[in-house]
């Protein structure tokens, strides 16, 4: 120390003790909260369907892979369910995130008559909450386009209905995306689809897999729209048929835990491998992106 | 860069060739959806018979019915009442814990963040069951409450849930906010010789009002429309001591005997009226602020 002053002595006070413990508790308080209903879930599902009512505990015994065998071989819908549930957040999510871009890079980029003001609705309608639209979403489904009970059908109404959210949320990107590799491109005899397409979207990928990351979980759980525009079990999703079985199969609720992590545990594995974009989007926009 | 009329025309053509799937979509889907739900509001209508127009009358009977006046509004705003500020401020206290250095900061965010992706579907059959007269709350409490059938435990049951639901956005979005404060402010202050505390009451928790807002409106916009939890564990019941609004709204709609499509519709622009409200006074606050 080249100063000559005496160092101050630095007294840690009662707060600076205890906070670093206090904090610690907390956080580790909450994660067994947060996380222990799924444990307990994953564990009873590997017990026999008596055991279901036995006191808590942290590691499946007796242990038995029935309630698995039973979902998928004795209800006949099940695996049908599976398949509607992942070509409905296959397709919602491809359609949403290619046309939002699409839409979004016209609104970032482009001039046209009528710009501002459509940009304006159609940020403006992300206030109107889904259940306004409900009735005559399956008015239109039923009477006018004939997709009610249509997996097609509900990608559709899906995918349009969460639009707005999307070309937001492209919209916002392009414009801070830098605009010198286009202008090159420009100068080169480039179109607006080659720019498009070979110039701004290979660029894009943080964005792109951040909206179908959002998309993919908004559609692959999506419950009311589905219970509004479905009616055969047989073109049921996952959450949609796991209602029905919470309902029906109430006294083999062993059968429902196991049939339940068919639905989760694909979302908490896609939620691992790219948390980042994840965590980045909430931060980003603050909205879950339905 | 000379342009020509047919060269602006073809850039126009262009870009509505890009917007056009999407204008197609939420044109359909969300534009005409909303001015169909306006008409409907003022007719009587269900599907058996076409929609005959009445006026304002479906508005007056929302407003006088008993249904929305005794149970769903009363239990909406309880509701919004309890899991708003318990989730803001559980949220605030874990974003101020993450944002010290803490070891594992990544582990806890990801623990606090799972319960936000599963289905709502998947969350109701975990707590259905955790929360059944045999079920593991009840063991470990030493309690034989029916929580989800008791008039008393119903609701509150169901605003646990969503609590431990949403928390970990909140929290995320909390943490964000925390992170973007400058640090040079806190380094200052320190020089001027304040506080820990006065530095929270001058320079945290002013910088984090806009965020405060933010996730309070947010919470309040989503507590209005809570609906899947209801559907999973309730059914509105039992007695109606869960029947929310947006509950509501679906089950005259599409689940009662004589459904009533234009009451459902009525009740459902008053319920956006409301959440219009509510995001048009957090606008007005954060003008004030800024201004």
């Amino acid at each position: 120390m080249a100063t000559g002053q005496p160092a101050v002595r630095w007294e840690p006070s009662l707060w600076d003790r205890l906070k670093m413990p206090i904090f610690y508790t907390l956080l580790i308080g909450w994660t067994l909260i947060a996380i222990m209903p799924y444990w307990l879930t994953i564990v009873f599902s590997f017990m026999p369907k008596t055991a279901i009512f036995d006191p808590p505990r942290l590691w499946p015994k007796p242990f038995t892979l029935e309630n698995y065998q039973v979902v998928l071989t004795a209800f006949d819908e099940f695996p049908l369910w599976l398949r509607n549930s992942f070509l409905f957040a296959v397709g919602a999510t491809v359609l949403r995130v290619f046309f939002s871009a699409l839409a979004g890079y016209a609104f970032a980029r482009m001039r046209f008559p009528g710009r501002g003001v459509l940009f304006a609705l159609i940020l403006g309608s992300m206030m109107v909450p889904f259940v306004v639209t409900v009735v005559p979403l399956y008015w239109m489904a039923v009477k006018w386009f004939k997709i009610y009970d249509t997996l097609w059908g509900l990608i559709i109404v899906w995918t349009s209905g969460s639009f707005s959210f999307g070309v937001f949320m492209m919209t916002q990107f392009f414009k801070q995306i830098p605009r010198d590799l286009e202008e090159a491109a420009w100068m080169d005899g480039a179109g607006w689809f080659t720019l498009f397409f070979r110039v701004v979207l290979p660029l894009s990928r943080p964005a792109l897999l951040a909206l179908a990351i959002f998309s993919f979980q908004g559609s692959w759980n999506d419950f009311f729209l589905t219970l509004i525009l479905m009616q055969s079990p047989e073109n049921f999703t996952l959450p949609l048929g796991l209602a029905m079985f919470r309902f029906q199969y109430y006294a083999i609720y062993s059968n429902v835990l196991a049939g339940s992590i068919f639905n989760s545990l694909p979302i908490i594995i896609i939620f691992f491998i790219f948390q980042r974009y994840f965590v980045e989007g909430i931060a980003y926009t603050g909205l879950k992106g339905v | 860069m000379t342009y020509t009329w047919r060269r602006k025309l073809a850039d126009w053509m262009t870009a509505y060739l890009f917007i056009f799937p999407v204008l197609l979509g939420w044109g359909i889907f969300v534009v005409v959806a909303l001015v169909m739900s306006l008409y409907f509001s003022f007719t009587s209508f269900n599907l058996l018979k076409p929609p005959e127009w009445i006026g304002p009358v479906n508005y007056l009977r929302v407003l006088r019915h008993s249904d929305f006046l005794r149970y769903a509004v009363p239990n909406t705003l309880k509701y919004s009442a309890v899991v708003v500020p318990v989730q803001t401020v559980l949220s605030l206290i874990f974003a101020f814990a993450l944002d010290q250095k803490i070891r594992f900061r990544d582990f806890f965010r990801t623990a606090f963040y799972l319960p936000s992706v599963t289905s709502s579907v998947v969350i109701g059959i975990i707590f259905v069951w955790l929360f059944s007269p045999k079920g593991v709350i009840n063991q470990l409490l030493g309690l034989d409450v029916n929580w989800l059938y008791n008039v008393q435990t119903a609701l509150p049951t169901i605003m646990l849930v969503n609590i431990w639901s949403t928390t970990g956005t909140m929290m995320l979005i909390f943490l964000a906010g925390l992170q973007d404060i400058p640090s040079e402010l806190y380094e200052a202050a320190s020089i001027d010789g304040a506080n820990r505390m006065q530095m929270l009451r001058y320079i945290t928790i002013p910088m984090l009002r806009p965020v405060i807002f933010f996730v309070v409106t947010l919470g309040i916009i989503g507590t209005f429309q809570v609906f899947d939890q209801i559907y999973i564990m309730t059914k509105g019941g039992p007695l109606k001591a869960t029947t929310t609004i947006v509950y509501l709204i679906y089950f005259w709609a599409f689940g009662d005997v004589t459904p009533d499509m234009g009451r459902a519709s009525a009740a459902a622009f008053i319920l956006a009226l409301a959440i219009f409200a509510v995001t048009m006074v957090q606008r007005r606050f954060l003008e004030r602020e800024e201004g």
